[in-house]
C-alpha cells in the first residue's frame, strides 16, 4: 500500500554474540522475518513477553539499529540498506514514549529545557515562537505552564510520564512508539495516561505502536495488533479478531494467562501454554512455539509454519490455524 | 468457629524520618483461617508489604512495629524472640518475594538451598536433606531436578527460580505462605503457571496463602477474600467475587472501573477509562480526615475532618467509608 506510514519488508536484525575465536560466535535472531505496515492515524498493538524482540524492531523502526536484511520505509524515506537515515528528519517522523519515566528524563533539566532544545534544533530558535509551542503542549499533556521551570524529581510518575509524552510530541511526529507506557505507573494513574494517549491520537491524527503485554490495555486502544514470539510474527488482525477469534495458539495462551474474575474470556485454561519462553540464541526448530503448544504435532517440530490468511486482514502462522479451540 | 490461623489485630508500622515518626500502616486488621488464600492489595507505598513484613518479624529500621497484636495460631508473635522467631520463619510461616534472583544466594547450588531448610528445621543430614531437594524440586514440577539441583540460580530462567523459590517455602510445610507480587517480574503466560502452581500446592498441603499483589485481578481469581489497602489503612475487604461485583468504597470502586478489561470493548465500544484523579499522597503528607477525601468523587465536608469508622459488610467484609453503598 502505498499510503503506509510505516512498511516493514522481510526485516531481520541479527547479532554476533561471542567470538569465533573464544568458544565460537552465535547469531541471536532479534527479529527474523517482519512485515509489518502501519497506516497514518492508525494504532497497532504489539504483544510479546519479554525476549521476544518486540524493543529490537522498535530500535530498527528508529533508525537506530541497522537491519541485516529487509527494509524499513518511514514516510516514505527509506532507513535501511546503506543509506544512513536522516536523522533530522527520523526525528520528526517517528518519536518513542518510554516505559520508566523516572530513568527517561534527563535529572538536570528543567521541563522548558527538555522541551525547547528539539524545537531550537529543528530551527525555531524565536524565543517567543518556542515558548508558545511548550507551553501549547505542557496544556496539551496536561501540566501546568509553571510545571515548566521545575525538574524531573519534582514530579510524580505519572506527570512525569505525561512530560515523557509532550518531549516525544513537540517535535509533531507522525508515528510514536509506546514501549510499555503504563506499566511502571501505578494503578489508579494508568488510566488517566491511557486517556491521554487516545485524546492527543484524535486530536492530532498521530499513528502509534503500543508495545504492551498488557492485553487488557492493547484491546482498549489498538486497532490493529501483531503478536511476536521468537523474533517471528505469529499471528496479526484488527483487534476484534485477535481477542474473539485468536487463531494460533499463542495468541490463546496470552489471552488465557489474563486473570479473569469474570471468566468472561473467549478461551479457557486448557488453551494455557506451558514451559517459558526458549533462548532466542537456540530457538525450537520449526515452529519456535511447538515445545509450550498444546497442538504440537510432528510437523510442528519440523516446518516453520508461514504467515498465512485466516480472514481479512488477519494471519496467522500455525499449521492448525484453522482448526477450532 | 475455629481459631483463626492468623489474626493481625490493629497493627500499626512506625517510621522513623526527618525527625518525625510517622505511621505508614495503622488499624489494620484481619484474619487469615486454615488453608484460606488472602489477599491483600493496593498501590506501591500502601503499606502491604510492610504488613507482611511484620508478621515475618522481618521489620527493620526505619522500621518499626508500633502497637497491636499479631496472633499465630493462638500465640501472641509481634514479641517473641529473634530465636524463636527464626524458628516460626520458615517452619510455621514462609515467604517468597517479587525478584527471585535477589532473594536465592548467587553462590550456592539450588538444591543446597533448598536441602537446608529440612538440616535446619527437621535435622536431617545432608545427604537425605538433598534427596528431599530433589523432590521438592519434582514437585514445583522443574523438569529433570537430578541435574537441576546442582544449578546455580543464574542459570535458571525467572520462573524456574520463583519455583526454586516456592520450592524452598513449602519446605517444611509452612502453615501460612507469604507470597509478596510473586510474579510481577515474570511474563504473563509464566505468571499463570506460577499462579496455578502455588494455589495448588497450596491447596494440596492445605497452606493459608497471603498474596500481596497490586493486581486486583490477579488476586481476586485466586484468593477467597480480598482487603484493599489505601495510605496505610484498609478501606475495603470482601470475598472475591463480590469486591468486584459490588465495591463498596469509592477507592475500589476507582481501581474495578479504571482499568480495561478484556472483553469490554467487543461488548460495550471504546469507553473513556474512569479516571481516578489525582497521586497517591506521601507518607509525610497524609491529608486529615478520609486519607482518599482528595480523590474522591463522593468528598463532603466530613470526610476532610473526621476518618471513618469500619462498618461491617455481610459475610465478614468491612469498609471505611462515610458514605459507603
Amino acid at each position: 500500500m502505498a499510503d503506509a506510514l510505516l512498511k516493514l519488508d522481510d526485516l531481520a536484525v541479527h547479532f554476533t554474540i561471542g567470538h569465533a575465536l573464544a568458544g565460537g560466535a552465535k547469531v541471536l535472531k532479534a527479529v527474523d522475518g517482519v512485515s509489518l505496515d502501519v497506516k497514518p492515524g492508525e494504532c497497532l498493538g504489539l504483544v510479546g513477553e519479554s525476549g521476544c524482540g518486540k524493543s529490537t524492531l522498535a530500535l530498527a523502526i528508529m533508525g537506530l539499529v541497522s537491519p541485516t536484511k529487509g527494509r524499513v520505509h518511514v514516510d516514505g524515506q527509506e532507513i535501511s540498506g546503506d543509506k544512513s537515515p536522516d536523522r533530522m528528519r527520523m526525528a520528526r517522523t517517528v518519536q518513542m514514549v518510554f516505559q520508566d519515566p523516572y530513568a527517561s528524563l534527563n535529572p538536570r533539566q528543567t521541563v522548558r529545557r527538555t522541551l525547547s532544545d528539539p524545537l531550537r534544533l529543528h530551527g525555531i530558535s524565536d524565543k517567543a515562537e518556542n515558548d508558545r509551542r511548550v507551553m501549547d503542549m505542557l496544556a496539551k499533556v496536561g501540566l501546568r505552564p509553571d510545571h515548566a521551570d521545575r525538574y524531573p524529581h519534582e514530579f510524580s510518575g505519572g506527570q512525569r510520564q505525561r512530560i515523557g509524552i509532550a518531549r516525544a510530541l513537540i517535535l509533531e511526529p507522525k508515528l510514536v512508539i509506546c514501549d510499555e507506557p503504563v506499566s511502571a505507573l501505578d494503578v489508579s494513574i494508568r488510566a488517566q495516561i491511557i486517556n491521554l494517549l487516545l485524546e492527543l491520537k484524535d486530536e492530532l491524527g498521530l499513528a502509534y505502536i503500543m508495545i504492551s503485554h498488557d492485553l487488557g490495555v492493547v484491546e482498549h486502544v489498538s486497532d490493529r495488533v501483531a503478536v511476536m514470539y521468537l523474533g517471528r510474527i505469529v499471528e496479526q488482525g484488527g483487534w476484534q479478531e485477535i481477542f474473539e477469534n485468536p487463531r494460533h495458539p499463542y495468541t490463546r495462551a496470552l489471552i488465557a494467562a489474563i486473570p479473569d474474575p469474570f471468566h468472561r474470556a473467549v478461551v479457557t485454561a486448557k488453551a494455557k501454554a506451558h514451559g517459558e519462553i526458549a533462548s532466542a540464541l537456540k530457538p525450537p526448530p520449526g515452529c519456535h512455539f511447538h515445545p509450550r503448544c498444546p497442538l504440537k504435532a510432528d510437523i510442528c517440530t519440523v516446518d516453520a509454519p508461514l504467515l498465512e490468511a485466516v480472514g481479512t486482514g488477519h494471519l496467522a502462522a500455525c499449521h492448525f490455524r484453522n482448526s477450532t479451540s | 468457629m475455629s481459631t483463626p490461623l492468623l489474626q493481625v489485630e490493629n497493627l500499626r508500622i512506625a517510621l522513623q524520618g526527618d525527625g518525625d515518626t510517622y505511621s505508614a500502616v495503622e488499624n489494620v486488621s484481619f484474619e487469615i483461617g486454615r488453608g484460606e488464600a488472602f489477599g491483600l492489595v493496593g498501590e506501591s507505598g500502601c503499606g502491604k508489604s510492610i504488613t507482611a513484613l511484620a508478621v515475618m518479624g522481618l521489620l527493620r529500621r526505619p522500621l518499626s512495629l508500633g502497637g497491636g497484636r499479631i496472633v499465630l495460631d493462638g500465640q501472641e508473635i509481634q514479641n517473641v524472640s529473634a530465636a524463636e522467631m527464626r524458628r516460626l520463619r520458615g517452619k510455621r510461616i514462609a515467604m517468597i518475594f517479587q525478584e527471585p534472583m535477589t532473594a536465592l544466594n548467587p553462590l550456592s547450588p539450588v538444591g543446597r538451598q533448598i536441602a537446608e531448610m529440612f538440616v535446619l528445621h527437621q535435622g536431617v543430614g545432608w545427604s537425605e536433606a538433598m534427596d528431599r531437594a530433589e523432590e521438592a524440586l519434582r514437585q514445583v514440577r522443574v523438569p529433570s531436578p537430578e541435574r537441576r539441583i546442582k544449578d546455580y540460580p543464574h542459570q535458571l530462567s525467572g520462573g524456574m527460580r520463583q519455583r526454586v523459590m516456592i520450592a524452598i517455602a513449602l519446605a517444611c510445610g509452612p502453615d501460612l505462605l507469604i507470597a509478596d507480587e510473586p510474579t510481577t517480574a515474570l511474563d504473563v503466560t509464566v505468571q499463570a503457571e506460577i499462579i496455578d502452581l502455588m494455589a495448588e500446592l497450596c491447596a494440596a498441603k492445605g497452606t493459608a496463602i497471603l498474596m500481596i499483589s497490586h493486581d486486583l485481578g490477579l488476586v481476586a481469581n485466586m484468593c477467597r477474600r480480598v482487603a484493599v489497602m489505601y495510605a496505610g489503612r484498609i478501606v475495603e475487604a470482601q470475598v472475591s467475587g463480590a469486591i468486584f461485583a459490588h465495591p463498596t468504597h469509592p477507592y475500589t470502586r476507582g481501581l474495578v472501573d479504571s482499568l480495561p478489561r478484556l472483553g469490554e470493548r467487543s461488548r460495550r465500544g471504546r469507553q473513556k477509562l474512569r479516571e481516578i484523579s489525582g497521586v497517591v499522597p506521601s507518607i509525610s503528607g497524609y491529608p486529615a480526615g478520609c486519607r482518599f477525601n482528595p480523590r474522591c468523587p463522593a468528598v463532603t465536608d466530613i470526610c476532610r475532618s473526621n476518618a471513618p469508622d469500619i462498618t461491617p459488610l455481610p459475610a465478614n467484609g468491612l469498609v471505611r467509608c462515610h458514605h459507603h453503598g
